[in-house]
């Protein structure tokens, strides 16, 4: 192993400088070959290709299953004019937007200020109740729910409607609920790592000026953590938005299609209806969708970015 | 007491009677507030403990229904899991956790110290490449990735399932891993090199010892993933001998109209105790909950 000796000059900021003065030894390739098949046998190559299906007719049975053709943007038109595609748009906007950002958000913010100011015991043994609703088999998450919603269950008798079968009644607000449950730990976690990152001293500073809990919580604390909040929300962003397996599980998308969001919607168009083509062009919307809404957090992030730098 | 007579002299220096009095109204007011304050945290903790108690209740229940009912502490139901296949899936799930482990964080710990210590062409790409793709959850890849099985006559294979499980796990194992090992100092390194020690065995030898916790994490993290799987294998392999747990419990809540809710609370538990086992594990080799941050993809 040869350490190439640089001048102390080029070494000045942080050693990565120092790491690229390396030579290139081929061997490296040996090293990251093995990452590199994966990834680019599993990510890069399925993306170029889902690019390209989305733009086909092809089907899992029947006559286009092996001789399938390029339809060029039969897909796209066919998304636009699918009233089911929209209205598969809008619940995943909902469901990404309300009962993942800013329930989560907001729960997981309350979470974490009570954690703050509570008994020690109250907030260990919250955490912890909490903390494994998160780590629990999303599988069983929805078992559980969809056990807890069935007309008699505890939910039903909870809100006074012991007959009602909730997920028949209110479908899409109990999956959402299910999806608060699970997520909410997520954002606690990171939201209390913040909140302890805040110097006392700013806090006290402001105490002593006479400002009051609310208003040092919204003019100092949440300005000083807005990174954090807005790294929080991506990352809640894109755990929600390709979620398949809690919705599917609990109701297939039903009643109907009024929780089909488009990961489902998506599967029950390549796998149901057989119409891979689509369902590729589907998911390709949805990871358009995707990084829509992440460019505006970066967007957002910029002047942190910036100062990091 | 003490706390508060300590505070009184500190701050009644600077307003020695009104504030020594305005202090003390404080602090009585700060913990009638912290009470009330603790008595919500609890019951929001209670809203989210309701369903869990549910389930618990259920499955030492001999009569269990989606009401809560009386339990009989009966083991009664994690039998009737077992004959509904609970034990064989559990395994072919633990294959899957474990097969794609072993591939995803070998093959990171590989990549991480290269790009961590070697000169790699177009590092800073890589890394953000892998970054994104990080952020890129597979199941948006199904299609994809599916028919590339078809045609590579790779379904009803649980390895090749495994495969691709892993190299959901990948990207972000990549990134944990590699900063992890750059915290490792480098002198220890070049101590091995001195004595002539090549790269495999500096990497066996002294990063893997120094960087255990990371790679525990990285692992831990992949493992509780490709338990919980869903889609993946509900897809990639349709071979009823293979299904793993996740699927084995949906099957089972669709099988018929009257779903026996006491041998799937069963089920459901002893599909979900390992991995909260695994969790509290790797909070303690990172001090703290915030361990998992990222990690957990749906």
């Amino acid at each position: 192993m040869t350490v190439a000796t640089a001048p102390a000059g080029d070494l000045a900021p942080g050693s990565s400088r120092a790491n690229d003065r390396e030579r290139f030894k081929p061997s490296t390739l040996l090293w990251i070959s093995p990452a590199t098949a994966i990834l680019v046998g599993l990510f890069l190559v399925p993306i170029g290709y889902a690019i390209y299906l989305g733009f086909t007719n092809l089907q899992l049975l029947g006559p286009h299953a092996q001789f399938y053709n390029f339809t060029g943007l039969a897909n796209a038109d066919r998304m636009v004019h699918d009233p089911q595609f929209w209205s598969s748009v809008k619940l995943t906007l909902i469901f990404v937007i309300g009962s993942g950002i800013v329930a989560q958000t907001i729960l997981g913010m309350a979470l974490a200020l009570l954690g703050q100011r509570s008994f020690l015991t109250v907030r260990m043994s919250v955490g912890s109740i909490v903390i494994v609703a998160w780590v629990l088999p999303e599988i069983a998450c929805a078992f559980l729910w969809y056990a807890f919603s069935q007309a008699g269950g505890p939910l039903s008798h909870l809100i006074g409607k012991p007959g009602d079968d909730l997920l028949s009644t209110v479908p899409f607000l109990i999956v959402c609920v299910a999806n608060v449950w699970r997520g909410t730990a997520f954002s606690m976690l990171i939201l209390s790592a913040g909140l302890r990152g805040v110097p006392e001293e700013v806090d006290e500073a402001a105490q002593l000026e006479g400002a009051s809990y609310w208003r040092r919580l919204f003019r100092v604390t949440l300005p000083i953590i807005r990174p954090t909040i807005l790294v929080n929300m991506l990352l809640i962003t894109i755990g929600t938005i390709s979620d398949f397996t809690l919705i599917y599980a609990m109701t297939q998308g039903g009643p109907g299609t009024s929780t089909a969001i488009l990961p489902v919607f998506m599967y029950i168009e390549a796998f149901t209806y057989n119409a891979l083509g689509y369902g590729t062009a589907i998911a390709l919307a949805l990871m358009v969708i995707g990084l829509l809404i992440s460019a505006v957090y970066i967007h957002q992030l910029r002047p942190e970015l910036r100062r990091g730098q | 007491m003490v706390t508060i007579a300590a505070g009184t002299q500190r701050r009644g220096r600077r307003q020695p009677e009104e504030g020594q009095a305005l202090i003390l109204a404080a602090t009585r007011r700060v913990t009638r507030q912290r009470v009330l304050l603790s008595a919500i945290h609890s019951v929001i903790g209670l809203a989210f403990l309701l369903p869990m108690l549910w389930v618990i209740d259920a499955a030492f229940s001999v009569h269990a229904s989606p009401l809560l009912t009386r339990p009989s502490f009966t083991l009664v139901n994690f039998r009737s899991a077992l004959s509904l296949g609970a034990g064989r899936a559990i395994g072919n799930s633990l294959y899957l956790a474990v097969v794609s482990t072993v591939i995803a964080t070998a093959v990171s710990v590989l990549a991480a110290y290269a790009l961590s210590r070697q000169r790699v062409p177009l590092k800073g790409t890589l890394l953000v490449g892998t970054l994104v793709l990080s952020g890129l959850p597979i199941t948006l890849l199904l299609i994809p990735i599916y028919i590339m099985y078809v045609h590579l006559n790779w379904l009803n294979s649980p390895f090749y399932t495994s495969l691709a499980l892993a190299a959901s796990s990948v990207p972000f194992a990549i990134w944990l891993l590699k900063n992890f090992i750059d915290q490792v100092p480098k002198e220890f390194e070049e101590a091995a090199a001195i004595e002539g020690s090549g790269g495999m065995r500096i990497l066996w030898r002294v990063i893997v010892p120094l960087a255990t916790p990371g790679i525990l994490v990285a692992a831990i993290i992949t493992f509780i993933n490709s338990w919980g799987a869903f889609l993946l294998p509900l897809v990639l392999d349709a071979n009823p001998a293979n299904t793993p747990a996740s699927i084995g419990i949906y099957d089972n809540i669709l099988a018929n109209s009257q779903v026996s809710y006491g041998p799937l609370a069963a089920y459901a538990i002893l599909f979900s105790v390992p991995v909260i086992v695994l969790y509290l594990i790797s909070t303690r080799w990172l001090h703290g909950g915030f361990s998992f941050a990222g990690g957990v993809k749906g």
